[in-house]
């Protein structure tokens, strides 16, 4: 597609404090931060890596409603193409902002929404920023961790059995609902890495809980 | 299944075992020799000793004190590690996990009595055999070329001494001097490796000695992650390097080295340095022992064991390996597939199905790193690729850069899954 690729190539570096500057922009619609509430447009706490028009409580207009349909997330390259020209993106949105025409505008802001995103590695709670909700036959799942110790050592090349983090990091102890999160989150591809999502690709439900279980038990 | 179905019809010997249950020996606890203490070898040697809880006797035999690792080797041509920082010992393995490292060479196997001889004169007996030797180069391949010519012309293709002798090559190059690498056929060690030399060569040589000029003649018509390599060179080093493959005459070479010159489809280049990569075959240990098919040692994909003898296992990148590239990640994914097979018909332990995994971490510059990698299942004819991934060229430089901090990781975890 056109329109992506140009927008890949001309992916810029985002500084979150820039980002804050560009932010002015959006304030007067828009809140982040402690206390940010829903106003002319949704809080944007959490958006990134949230599904598109899924802020609880807001009045999205038709057009947004149709498109959250999609399940499309909010990541780097759907907010770009958004903010390039949000009644390109959305036609008939209730958004009435021109765009950003500067990439390195949308990049800064980008990264300064993210600030106020849940982008860690652990979830504080069961939902995580993707807005994946996964069914409770899944989360049920008891996983058996000596198969998880056996399908373990598959991944302990890279996150070390003494739980060192040098480039990769450690994953022991984890809470079993938040790995469970990480690998469903890969393995359906809400979250980056390819090596992740190749793994967890290759890993079924029953795996994938034997893996929190084993994880979960090491110190 | 504890007996290879195959062995038990083919081989005398194997009759002669199967009939002396593993279980009940009068000598005591049942016993696995390894040959070769790198990534397949130290990693079957560990994951066997250590998860067998001391049921198995484990012998390890590695010519080498030190181990250095091929892959990170060119990033110490490149000035990003030192040489000690690619070292390994094997005192772990055999201080906290009881192994028997012997640093000796395997010089022949005996099948029928199940023993291997080794060049100080012992003989080692075994009920399962681990042959991970690595390889050795095929006698001929590069005309005007063989090991005595590796002083002058090094192969660097097994890490230690060779590789610090071509970086000081390197260095003392003459200004705007020329360096040559004869790159192998497929199938070799490490896809991408010649190729990250290079780009590591380029570096050096772009601090050093800019002018210099790099040629590479490659039998091949492409190589692994080719347009990722080539993207980077011409970022990074626009004019310096001049890949000749197969179409434009790159399989037609022969070397010199009393005069150092390189010929490639008869033009004659003088060279300053010059990196002779030859094709190669399975470490010479594993012909001995009379199991290779051609240039390498067949193997079930379901358990690593020979197709040839199902008491001997081979990992790594003497074996047929399948779609698996010959890599360090591959050789210790291999390991523990083999590991819990021969664990498993030693002491009866549960036996999963095999599972595997690679990917390789190449770097192209300072912080500009890529990657290719897959997901493998056993099938019945070979280690059958699932689902694969490969950066992309135009990726940005924070991608490039978490890349090459992913395979510092990935290094650090892997020596400490082979050497404890």
């Amino acid at each position: 597609m056109f329109l992506c690729t140009s927008v890949g190539a001309e992916q810029k570096i985002g500084d979150p404090s820039a980002g804050e500057r560009v932010f002015k922009k959006c304030k007067s619609c828009h809140m982040v931060g402690d206390g940010a509430k829903n106003r002319s447009g949704p809080s944007l706490n959490g958006v990134f890596g949230s599904k598109i028009g899924s802020v609880d409580k807001f009045k999205y207009s038709k057009a947004f409603k149709d498109y959250s349909e999609k399940n499309i997330i909010w990541d780097s390259e759907t907010l770009d193409l958004f903010l390039t020209k949000p009644r390109d993106y959305i036609p008939k949105t209730k958004m009435s902002f021109a765009g950003l025409k500067k990439a390195q505008d949308r990049a800064d802001v980008i990264a300064f929404l993210k600030t106020y995103s849940n982008v860690s590695l652990v979830s504080d709670d069961a939902e995580s920023g993707s807005g994946l909700v996964l069914p409770e036959e899944i989360l049920s799942i008891v996983g058996d961790p000596a198969y998880g110790e056996y399908l373990a050592s598959e991944c302990q090349t890279c996150h070390r059995a003494d739980n060192a983090n040098e480039g990769i990091p450690g994953i022991n102890g984890w809470e079993i609902e938040d790995f469970v999160y990480a690998l469903h989150e890969y393995k359906q591809k809400l979250r980056e890495n390819p090596v992740m999502q190749m793994m967890a690709g290759s890993l079924g439900d029953e795996e994938i809980a034997a893996l929190a279980s084993y994880f979960a038990s090491l110190q | 299944m504890t007996i290879n179905r195959r062995s038990f019809i083919q081989t005398a010997a194997a009759v002669t075992a199967s009939l002396s249950a593993p279980m009940v020996m009068a000598s005591g606890k049942p016993r696995v020799v390894v040959v070769g203490g790198g990534a397949g070898g130290a990693t079957v040697a560990r994951y066997i000793a250590k998860d067998s809880k001391g049921a198995i006797d484990v012998t390890l035999v590695e010519p080498s004190r030190t181990y250095y690792t091929c892959f990170f080797s060119n990033l110490y041509i490149g000035g990003f590690r030192d040489l000690g920082s690619i070292a390994h010992s094997y005192g772990k393995l055999a201080s906290e996990y009881g192994i028997n490292v012997v640093h000796d060479w395997a010089v022949d196997i005996d099948r029928g009595a199940k023993t291997v001889s080794l060049a100080g004169g012992a003989t080692l007996n075994y009920d399962r055999l681990v042959l991970s030797p690595g390889i050795d180069f095929v006698d001929g391949a590069v005309e005007g070329w063989d090991l005595n010519a590796q002083n002058k012309m090094p192969h660097a293709y097994k890490a230690g001494s060779q590789t610090e002798l071509l970086k000081a090559q390197l260095s003392s190059m003459p200004e705007g001097g020329v360096f040559a690498m004869v790159a192998p056929p497929n199938p070799y060690r490490c896809p991408p490796g010649p190729y990250e030399r290079i780009s590591m060569i380029a570096h050096m040589l772009k601090k050093s000695n800019p002018t210099a000029k790099i040629i590479v003649a490659d039998p091949k018509p492409k190589f692994s992650k080719m347009g990722l390599f080539q993207e980077g060179w011409a970022n990074h080093y626009s004019g310096m390097i001049d890949w000749i493959g197969s179409e434009f005459g790159g399989s037609n070479v022969s070397v010199n080295p009393e005069a150092m010159t390189v010929s490639i489809d008869g033009e004659e280049t003088k060279v300053d340095a010059c990196n002779v990569i030859p094709a190669m075959k399975a470490g010479r240990i594993c012909e001995m022992a009379g199991i290779t098919e051609g240039n390498w040692a067949p193997v079930s994909a379901h358990d690593m064991s020979s197709k040839v003898d199902g008491n001997i296992h081979v990992l790594g990148d003497a074996s047929s390996q399948g779609d698996m590239p010959k890599s360090g990640f591959s050789a210790n994914s291999q390991a523990k597939v083999a590991a819990m097979a021969i664990r498993g018909a030693l002491t009866g332990s549960k036996v999963f199905p095999a599972k595997f995994s690679n990917t390789c971490w190449s770097l192209v510059d300072t912080n500009d790193g890529v990657k290719v990698g897959a997901t493998y299942k056993a099938t019945d004819e070979k280690i059958a690729k699932v689902d694969g991934f490969i950066s992309k060229t135009g990726e940005t430089a924070d991608v490039r850069k978490a890349t090459y901090e992913e395979s510092l990781g990935w290094y650090a975890g892997i020596t400490a899954d082979m050497f404890g």
